[in-house]
């Protein structure tokens, strides 16, 4: 393993130990952190879901309307109808932190605050069905605002949920067992190395004792 | 002060040009690529693209799944479903949790 490549000393030690510290703080909160993005993603995606299913299906109904609309006049109307719009739209962004991810928030802004400014065609020469599926549309398209804002809500979140569980278990499996086992073998060997040093001590104070003796006795001898 | 974008075939989408969008038919672009990464740089916050040119463009849209703008967002064309929307959101659940749970009924 890794750990033996690590300098068994006291400096090593403290400092592995405030990683060590610091690693299951970092943890803790990203576990926190994972489980609270996890909870709102739920939500937004279920809501996503039901949108989804929402426009889908006033999209399908309203492109009905244009077709049928389509069979009513002829191309070159309908091509003059939508030539020029009177409606223009723009779009203002600004951003909401989720958990420390930046999700859009749109703000729609239309040219002229009239609904009816849609319609910019005569309505001499068009079908009833234009209108109506223009009417259509103009209602769906509300959702489908809603929809951009919660799918890409959901998009950004799950590359970040994606993210955060990555480093989670990097620090649960790699990290943080690493750090302990470069602890133990540093406090093992510092360990090993205090009773070497113990014994010595105790063998080298013997033998000065052994020495001192045997000068005593021979002194006495003489 | 960004706009909004419809992009796919002429008949699925000019009436989104009354809305006041605006409105990118590709009947007859040949580079559909060029296109949609001109209109991803540019000022637009949503883009609105049918389904089915959106399965064409897969890879270059899923290179705007991290940013927030823009919104790459698929809609059904005049053909009808194909789901394509629907696996996109379903995409995102797998990423996130691991496992599809929201679509599995």
């Amino acid at each position: 393993m890794a750990s033996t490549q690590v300098n068994p000393t006291r400096m090593e030690l403290t400092r592995l130990k405030k990683k060590l510290v610091t690693a299951i703080r970092g943890h803790k909160l990203l576990k926190d952190k994972r489980d609270e993005l996890m909870r709102q993603f739920l939500d937004m995606v279920r809501e996503n879901k039901a949108l989804r299913e929402k426009v889908e299906k006033g999209i399908e109904s309203a492109n009905k309307s244009f077709v049928l609309a389509k069979a009513g006049i002829s191309d070159e109307v309908l091509g003059a109808s939508v030539m020029a719009p009177g409606q223009e739209i723009s779009l203002e962004i600004s951003n909401r932190n989720v958990m420390s991810v930046d999700i859009p928030v749109y703000n729609i802004k239309t040219r002229t605050s009239d609904k009816n400014d849609m319609f910019s065609y005569g309505f001499a020469f068009t079908s009833a069905d234009l209108d109506d599926a223009v009417g259509n549309l103009s209602e769906v398209f509300e959702d489908m605002l809603k929809l951009a804002e919660c799918e890409k809500s959901c998009k950004l979140m799950a590359s970040e949920i994606e993210k955060t569980r990555r480093r989670v278990n990097a620090l649960e499996h790699v990290m943080i067992p690493d750090t302990k086992e470069k602890i133990k073998y540093i406090t093992m060997k510092l360990d090993e190395n205090e009773r070497s040093t113990q014994v010595r001590l105790m063998k080298v104070k013997d033998m000065m004792l052994k020495e001192s003796i045997e000068k005593k006795r021979a002194e006495d001898a003489s | 002060m960004y706009k909004v974008a419809v992009i796919g075939d002429k008949d699925n989408i000019y009436g989104f040009e009354l809305l006041g969008l605006d409105v990118f038919p590709t009947d007859n672009v040949e580079d559909k690529e060029k296109l949609m990464k001109k209109l991803c740089n540019g000022n637009y916050g949503i883009i609105y693209i049918t389904e089915a040119l959106a399965e064409e463009l897969s890879e270059l849209i899923e290179k705007y799944d991290d940013t927030t703008v823009p919104a790459v967002i698929p809609i059904p064309g005049v053909k009808g479903n194909t789901g394509m929307g629907m696996k996109s959101v379903k995409k995102s659940v797998e990423k996130a949790v691991g496992s599809d749970i929201i679509f599995n009924n």
